[in-house]
């Protein structure tokens, strides 16, 4: 290439620059200085915050020891697999399905209760779902008329009133991707089954699942990295308590770093979380590729 | 299951006229998860209207407005609400003009650098933003960037950036060449036929952008509650948390009725875009912080 077309074509590209040097200084910098600042002992405040020194895997070590890490690493998985995996992605998949076959007022009125949850603010959905779960609230005013006992279900089962929490929340976007994959499945097809005798669970497994296996696919990876994320819910319903009994990664990467003051520390737990996004990231890319022939 | 062979095939049916025996089982099991959906939603429209709201969602023995009376303060809601909308609306600025100017190269030019590029960037999308909290806290700490507000737009910025790229640069390859190529004949430098032909022409792209990001910014808590430490910068969504602490026990109303008026906003855009597209997945994955 000659140097004065090349020239050219790096002067074409100019316009890149802002949004290039945004997500160096703000996305890139962050990752890689998280890296660094787990390998030293970093501190919020006093001496370390000043000079922290250079401690090398002493962190890394630390997570191995802690008895906190591998359980919030569990919950995390829990919390993942629970809420996003099986709840988010099976109850949008039934939605979409259902909503087929209701009448349109019925599946428009509940599609807009659905979204609803999701279109507000995390801080405010979070606020509601304290209330719903928290001892005086909606649900054991629900279950107290059917004669249940009063549970403090955020003490009791922590996690598991936050994973019906984030269903509550996000199951809008599975529902609406399954929509729109459904809507793409040649009518052809299933009526052919249906022609041919197949019940509608045979037609659900045997014809529509398949056609629609790319979003499936997509969803899944896409809701596992969003509640990977997932900070806020978790921080207003239980702040990771009681006991740690709901401290997924965000929030101990959070409590380490800010109310132990311990930044090496947090950033090490952060850059675990980074990268499983990160792997998670990578395989998402590849499916994308080979979705795209 | 096996059904026997008929000599004539049934008749086609339309699945838009003919209900099949499952449709008002579908009916009442959607009902019933509707409700459920309903039910934490209930709560915060009855509580706003409750002087005397609790956790529990029931029927106001006398409804009023009072809640909404006692947060229509300066401190309590205007403030934050200002701040909110310096923060969204900064952010979907900086973010709708970073976004167009990548955009062009990548739709008007070709090279090895674009799919790469793009690639990276969607990779970017992939990064759990909480996880990136920490260090960029850290960061803040060394540039001495903490507690400013425009520093938090430039980060909001970023983080919406992959994505408001890959929105922008689709919209743009919508627009054809040739209405340019007539521009430039007429003397017209790229520039000029970007803001005065390409730019009019994908206004409504434009809008979903912009829109899009100033929800993401309007919902997030967990950037400002982490970057912006003085009371007097802090948007709603932080705001509404200390409230929470500090009264959470007595005024359960007021926080319900805050909660409320400061959804609205991101309401009422959500709905605009939703009609406007018909398809409320252009918005996926913008409205969860």
């Amino acid at each position: 290439m000659p140097a004065h077309h090349r020239r050219r074509q790096v002067f074409r590209y100019l316009p890149v620059l802002p949004a290039v040097l945004l997500l160096l200084v703000f996305l890139a910098g962050p990752v890689l200085w998280a890296f660094h600042a787990s390998l030293t002992n970093a501190g919020l405040t006093g001496r370390h915050a000043r000079n922290p020194e250079w401690v090398g895997l002493e962190n890394y070590q630390r997570l191995l020891q802690d008895p906190v890490f591998p359980l919030s690493l569990a919950l995390t998985v829990l919390f993942v697999a629970g809420s996003a995996v099986l709840g988010q992605n099976v109850l949008g998949l039934a939605l979409a399905v259902l909503m087929r076959r209701a009448r349109p007022v019925v599946s428009a009125t509940v599609g807009t209760a659905v979204v609803a949850a999701w279109v507000l603010p995390e801080i405010v959905a979070a606020f509601a779902a304290y209330a719903f779960f928290s001892r005086d609230g909606t649900l054991n005013q629900l279950l107290g008329r059917f004669g249940a006992a009063e549970t403090d279900w955020l003490y009791a089962v922590p996690m598991a009133a936050v994973i019906l929490a984030n269903v509550w929340r996000g199951t809008a976007f599975s529902m609406l991707v399954y929509r729109a994959a459904l809507n793409g499945v040649p009518a052809e097809l299933t009526e052919a089954a249906h022609v041919d005798g197949a019940g509608a669970w045979q037609r659900l497994a045997f014809i529509t699942l398949p056609v629609i296996r790319g979003s499936i696919a997509t969803n899944l990876m896409l809701v596992t990295l969003q509640t990977l994320a997932v900070f806020t819910l978790i921080w207003v319903m239980t702040a990771g308590g009681p006991a740690n009994g709901s401290t997924t990664l965000p929030v101990l990467a959070y409590q380490e770093a800010f109310k132990f003051g311990d930044i090496g520390y947090g950033t090490a737990v952060a850059s675990v979380l980074i990268l499983i996004g990160a792997l998670f990231g990578a395989a998402y890319l590849r499916l994308l590729r080979e979705q795209k022939p | 299951m096996t059904v026997p062979k008929q000599a004539g095939r049934p008749r086609r049916r339309d699945p838009r006229t003919t209900r099949t025996p499952g449709g008002t089982w579908a009916d009442l099991v959607l009902l019933l998860i509707g409700a459920c959906f309903l039910l934490p939603l209930l709560w915060l429209v009855l509580a706003s209207l409750d002087p005397a709201a609790g956790h529990a969602a029931k029927v106001p023995q006398q409804p009023g407005l009072d809640n909404f009376a006692a947060v229509l303060t300066p401190e309590l809601l205007f403030r934050p609400l200002w701040n909110s909308l310096l923060l969204s609306a900064g952010t979907g600025m900086v973010t709708l003009a970073a976004a167009v100017l990548a955009a062009y190269p990548l739709s008007r030019y070709r090279s090895r650098f674009n799919t790469p590029f793009m690639y990276g960037i969607l990779f970017g999308t992939c990064l759990p933003v909480t996880a990136i909290m920490v260090p960029v806290y850290g960061l803040f700490v060394q540039l001495q960037l903490l507690d400013s507000l425009p520093a938090t737009v430039l980060f909001l910025a970023a983080t919406s950036l992959p994505m408001a790229i890959w929105m922008t640069r689709n919209f743009m390859d919508d627009v054809p060449v040739a209405v340019e190529e007539a521009a430039w004949v007429d003397g017209a430098s790229r520039l000029a036929a970007l803001s005065s032909i390409v730019l009019p022409l994908m206004r409504p792209g434009l809008g979903v952008v912009f829109i899009f990001v100033f929800i993401q910014a309007w919902g997030n808590f967990f950037v400002p509650f982490v970057l912006l430490l003085s009371e007097g910068k802090q948007p709603a969504a932080v705001s509404i948390f200390s409230f929470f602490g500090q009264h959470g026990a007595v005024a359960y109303g007021q926080l319900a009725a805050f909660s409320i008026l400061y959804s609205i906003p991101v309401l009422a855009l959500y709905v605009i875009v939703a009609r406007g597209s018909g398809n409320s997945l252009a918005l996926a994955g913008a409205v969860r912080g």
